[in-house]
């Protein structure tokens, strides 16, 4: 098996989920309508995640606050990882911690795993404290714990992500993952309070979108660099605007909670729009909103 | 499309059981006090176990509302709404001539094999209970609503409940013996049932995203760990 499934290129563009917007074990025909299955993020030791509630939705945006809950690496290895794999669809483990040595913990297990086709790095969360090194660091330190393909997921809330994505790939990042959620808050209309326990949460859905486009342009620009676009990704429009701009596949987050199976409905979608706009594939539209074009997954293999 | 792509196809297995997701169309939405009755159109919708739910899309917001089945009239699916934000007003306007999509049934429901059931709600937690209700062949049912216009509901739905308004609590008609409560509202009304009835089956309700194990936001803590009520529940 390759990073995406053989066939991910024929006619479309690679579709995955982003983290933590599917459970492959609980929708395993919706994790097999994808071409590779991205798992919710693992960090060294398990974690119980922020307390509820978790979920709230305002103006058009969704808040979360889940916190990284996780079995950790030693808990998914053991019973997450025998079921995942007889899924049969490419495996891509999303990885987080609070410093570079739990990314390392993390990456050297993985990295003996076979199954695991790509590991993308949360260096984003935006529900837990971050790392105190910079994103590059994390990248440099994972870099040298594994050999598999290894994704940055950098924050849309990055000055200048361009500059970032230069970091991560001379720290050695095969591919970026563009963008997590940016922070939210919603308040309760009459107490006033914050509609989540703990406050502030990652917001996403249609309007994370604009946000995406810019951040994947910047970075198309900057770095030779396979990139997964997400953000906001509801129609196959949307993922016709993201290859434009220079995406090799692109992920599908908020859209899934409310329609499971988007996937299919997004692939019609994008076919329909090749065929009216009249490209053969989506190879050839791939960078169309600027002066190059971008690589395929080929390079990260 | 890859040939990859399982055909599109409205079954899915989720959280271990079949679920359908339809375009369903509105049938009635009839105003019952506080409360609204939506009824749509059943399709091939199976209307699964009482205390199961379904995920609601609400017009013009981006996650679907999970709403409990409250009755299963021939050809229909019917859902007691309380109008409390944005979405669940949406679903109160619905009217004959509008379609939602519906993704369902979701969740454990109660379990029916029961010797002597007396049903227990609170509010909107109410709302499973007329299905509960038929599956038991009218089981004894006490009722606690926060004021007169919330009660009507239940009047209408369930008309002969032992029903009672705040201050007093539905927690204070429980019977020495209550036998095997089944039972569904707000938290604190479901913590003082599970003190008294340590046997109670009881039925949860969260804020949700998807419904079927995506999103982990609703979480409950079941047994001292956070558990996503949509799979391990919402009936525990």
């Amino acid at each position: 098996m390759t990073i995406l499934r053989n066939d991910a290129y024929a006619t479309g563009v690679p579709i995955l989920n982003a983290s933590g917007c599917l459970d492959a074990l609980s929708a395993p025909d919706v994790a097999r309508s994808l071409d590779a299955f991205v798992t919710k993020t693992v960090t060294p030791f398990a974690r119980e995640g922020n307390p509820p509630p978790r979920i709230a939705e305002v103006d058009g945006w969704m808040l979360n606050s889940i916190g990284l809950q996780n079995p950790g690496i030693d808990g998914w290895c053991a019973d997450s990882l025998p079921l995942l794999r007889a899924l049969e669809v490419p495996l891509w483990v999303s990885v987080g911690g609070f410093s570079a040595s739990d990314y390392v913990i993390v990456c050297e297990r993985l990295d003996q795993i076979e199954p695991v086709e790509a590991v993308e790095l949360n260096l984003s969360c935006p529900n837990v404290d971050e790392a105190p090194e910079s994103a590059a660091e994390l990248v440099a330190a994972a870099r040298r714990a594994t050999a598999k393909p290894l994704f940055a997921k950098l924050s849309p809330s990055l000055p200048e992500i361009a500059e970032v994505a230069r970091a991560v790939a001379a720290a050695g990042a095969d591919g970026l993952s563009l963008v997590n959620t940016v922070r939210g808050l919603a308040l309760d209309p009459q107490s006033l309070r914050p509609r989540l326990a703990l406050g502030s949460g990652g917001a996403s859905g249609p309007a994370l979108r604009t946000l995406s486009l810019h951040c994947v342009h910047a970075c198309a620009r900057a770095v030779d660099l396979p990139i997964v676009g997400m953000g906001g990704v509801a129609t196959g429009r949307d993922v016709l605007e993201l290859v434009a701009v220079g995406a090799s596949a692109v992920a599908l987050g908020t859209v899934l909670f409310a329609e499971p199976m988007a996937p299919v409905r997004v692939r019609a979608e994008l076919a329909a729009e090749l065929a009216t706009r009249g490209y053969a594939s989506a190879a050839e539209l791939r960078g169309a909103a600027r002066e190059s074009g971008s690589p395929a997954f080929a390079s990260a293999g | 499309m890859s040939a990859s792509v399982q055909a599109p196809s409205n079954s899915l297995l989720l959280g271990g059981r079949v679920a359908r997701r339809e375009l369903l169309g509105v049938a009635g939405c009839d105003v019952l006090g506080a409360y609204t009755l939506l009824r749509l159109e059943r399709g091939a919708m199976e209307p699964g176990v009482p205390g199961q739910f379904f995920m609601l899309e609400a017009p013009g917001q981006l996650l679907p509302r999970p709403m409990s089945l409250c009755l299963a009239p021939p050809g229909q699916l019917a859902f007691l709404v309380d109008p409390i934000g944005p979405g669940t007003r949406a679903l109160c306007a619905l009217g004959p001539g509008d379609a939602i999509h519906v993704l369902g049934p979701l969740g454990n429901g109660f379990d029916l094999e029961v010797e002597r059931p007396l049903l227990v709600a609170g509010g909107v937690g109410m709302a499973p209970m007329p299905y509960l209700s038929e599956a038991l062949r009218g089981p004894p049912a006490l009722l606690g609503f926060r004021g007169d216009a919330h009660a009507e509901a239940a009047r209408a739905l369930l008309p002969d409940a032992d029903v009672v308004v705040e201050p007093q609590l539905v927690t204070e008609l429980l019977p020495a013996d209550p036998g095997d409560v089944l039972a569904c509202g707000p938290e604190p009304m479901l913590e003082a049932i599970r003190e008294l009835v340590p046997s109670a089956q009881l039925a949860w309700e969260a804020p949700m995203a998807c419904g079927y194990g995506a999103c982990y936001g609703c979480v409950a803590e079941v047994d001292g760990r956070y558990d996503r009520l949509c799979v391990t529940g919402p009936v525990i």
